[in-house]
């Protein structure tokens, strides 16, 4: 599958999930916007030796991938981006930091070890966040959320005009590609004799289609603002699930809670 | 060169996002002065075809590998440094939360990286000067190209120096940075090269398009070949030689300077007063030093600890598929009940 297919497939495939009628999905935007950041703030805020605690924060994408019913495999896919940059970076740590942290089960861990883990567990758990809160919540719903979060009208139109035009540009750019590899059957790329022409004729074709795009729009009555859809006001359910992993994720971060149920069992 | 969450502390983060929301912030303020109701569909429609001309690979001659467009510098010389930021920051955000590339936390650490130097330090540095009093495609090649090095060098830069403030890693910035910008150079030299096509290509077609050109000016002084030759290779020199001994030289400019002051490359404190001072960030500090307290181990991750997080995921897990068992069945019962 070429770049520009696979990319329209993930576009498509999250924007039909999100537009599931599941329990996840019909919670309030902003809520899951907000929990996701707060989320990602706290894992990413835990010492690069605390392994442990970070092991504990697992427990707000595992459950909402079963509550929202959502297939981990799927997921998974987008780990392939962000784990090589993380393991590059991460990886000369254990050469770098030879000092014994813990002993586990008699074998000796070094600090390098333990940090290269944490580190890779922080980007595997902010990437599942963020795929949870895009799977479950539209863009629309997205967009509305920064609105209430008074993020400018002009960003949030913004995002929403380059989203609703991006499957439209993507096409035109594989028909363009699709074309130029039919002529010159066997070439991986543009050669640079047709750099310019090649991706010049899409800027045109882009600025004469923005155009028209913007004359549609007065014609509907575009007076310089775009709302996103209302999506209604908070519920109970809204509320009960802010609270309910706002004080969980709290108490994971500084109440120590994973060293207690340990001592428990040890 | 985007950065994922895992490689930004939230006080990185929360600093790079609030440079990049006043950069926003002015940008929105001069695109609103501008007044011009077109100027947002436009941006949408720029920001999916760069998006999309992104996923284009253009093929480097003599080389098996393939270039892309540079975002921030095409966006600039066609909407204009301000609006062009703001498209970009569509882009990231769009790219962040559908394809994983960057983080959400890391938006403001990737903004600033790749659409702030990009969008105004490329249009107000190179663009804006070379094209001002007329373009030609010599001047546009140079302005793009020169753009375009510089942005990747930045950025690398900024992605080395946000790494090492976030304390992740134990790789030296000395050899981080000499491991980034070599890299970029080339990186930035190439998607110069793209850009300048693509950027001649409109001059030709439809110069009225290009921002800061001005189309009735007459073009003052053309650059020769010779001329634009030695400047891009010192420009090429520059910013690999000199800022690649930078990085090797001078690893740490306030060890440096403390070395040189002090003698010695960390400063030690003694005295009841700073045994005080220690004392009260220690009780005041929210994340004191990102260590758990209470703990009995001076890493933070014991044994027990270990275990107890098992402990906490597996029951939550069995929470979770208890909760949606029951949600169903409840489901069910209403559905049997209507």
């Amino acid at each position: 599958m070429s770049k520009i297919d696979h990319a329209m497939h993930q576009l498509q495939s999250l924007e039909m999930l999100a537009n599931e009628d599941r329990w996840m999905n019909r919670l309030h935007p902003s809520v899951k916007l907000f929990i996701t950041i707060f989320y990602i703030v706290f894992v990413v805020s835990f010492s690069k030796y605390q392994l442990a605690g970070l092991l504990a924060m697992a427990i707000y994408p595992a459950a909402l991938f079963i509550i929202g019913e959502l297939s981990f495999k799927d997921a998974l896919h987008r780990l392939r981006i962000v784990l090589p940059v993380v393991c590059m970076v991460g990886i000369i740590n254990p050469f770098l930091d030879r000092n014994v942290a813990i002993t586990l089960f008699g074998i000796g861990i070094s600090g390098g070890v333990l940090s290269m883990l944490s580190l890779m567990v922080k980007g595997v758990l902010a990437v599942l966040a963020s795929y949870l809160l895009i799977a479950t919540t539209s863009i629309e719903k997205i967009c509305y959320a920064l609105r209430q979060a008074h993020v400018p009208k002009i960003l949030v139109s913004e995002v929403l005009l380059i989203y609703r035009y991006l499957t439209v540009l993507l096409s035109e750019a594989r028909r363009v590609v699709t074309a130029y590899s039919l002529r010159a059957p066997g070439q991986k790329g543009i050669a640079v004799n047709a750099w310019g022409s090649l991706a010049g004729q899409m800027l045109l074709r882009s600025m004469d289609r923005a155009e028209r795009v913007y004359q549609s729009m007065c014609l509907r009555g575009f007076r310089g603002e775009f709302y996103p859809a209302h999506q209604g006001k908070m519920r109970g359910t809204d509320w009960l699930w802010f609270l309910f992993w706002t004080l969980l994720l709290v108490a994971l971060r500084y109440g120590n809670v994973t060293e207690l149920i340990g001592k428990l069992f040890v | 060169m985007h950065m994922a969450d895992a490689l930004v502390s939230p006080a990185v983060a929360g600093t790079l996002y609030a440079c990049s929301a006043a950069a926003a912030g002015y940008s929105i303020y001069k695109v609103k002065q501008e007044d011009d109701p077109r100027k947002i569909p436009v941006m949408g429609v720029m920001g999916a075809f760069v998006f999309a001309a992104q996923m284009i690979n253009f093929t480097i001659p003599g080389t098996g590998s393939s270039g892309h467009l540079c975002g921030g510098m095409m966006l600039s010389a066609i909407l204009g440094p301000h609006a062009g930021f703001l498209t970009m920051i569509g882009v990231l955000l769009i790219q962040c939360l559908f394809f994983a590339d960057g983080g959400l936390l890391a938006l403001g650490c990737n903004v600033w990286n790749m659409a702030f130097y990009g969008c105004f330090l490329g249009a107000f540095l190179f663009w804006k000067p070379l094209v001002k009093n007329g373009a030609d495609k010599k001047r546009i090649t140079i302005a793009s190209i020169l753009g375009c090095v510089l942005t990747l060098q930045l950025g690398a830069l900024s992605v080395s120096l946000e790494t090492l403030a976030s304390g992740i890693t134990e790789l030296p910035f000395a050899t981080f940075a000499a491991a980034m910008q070599p890299i970029h150079l080339a990186i930035g030299l190439v998607e110069g090269l793209i850009t300048a096509a693509v950027l001649c290509f409109v001059y030709e077609a439809r110069p009225e398009l290009l921002w800061g050109v001005s189309a009735g000016a007459k073009q003052t002084g053309k650059l020769s070949l010779k001329k634009t030759l030695v400047i891009l290779g010192i420009a090429a020199l520059f910013t690999g030689g000199v800022l690649s001994q930078f990085a090797s030289n001078l690893p740490d400019g306030l060890e440096w300077s403390m070395g040189k002051v002090a003698g010695t490359d960390e400063l030690e404190a003694e005295g009841a007063i700073y045994e005080k001072a220690a004392e009260l960030q220690e009780s005041t500090a929210v994340l004191p030093d990102y260590a758990l307290k209470n703990s009995d181990s001076a890493a933070g991750t014991t044994v027990s600890g270990l275990i107890g997080a098992i402990i906490v995921v597996l029951f939550c897990v069995g929470a979770s598929y208890a909760f949606r068992f029951f949600r169903k069945s409840s489901r069910k019962r209403s559905g049997t009940g209507a």
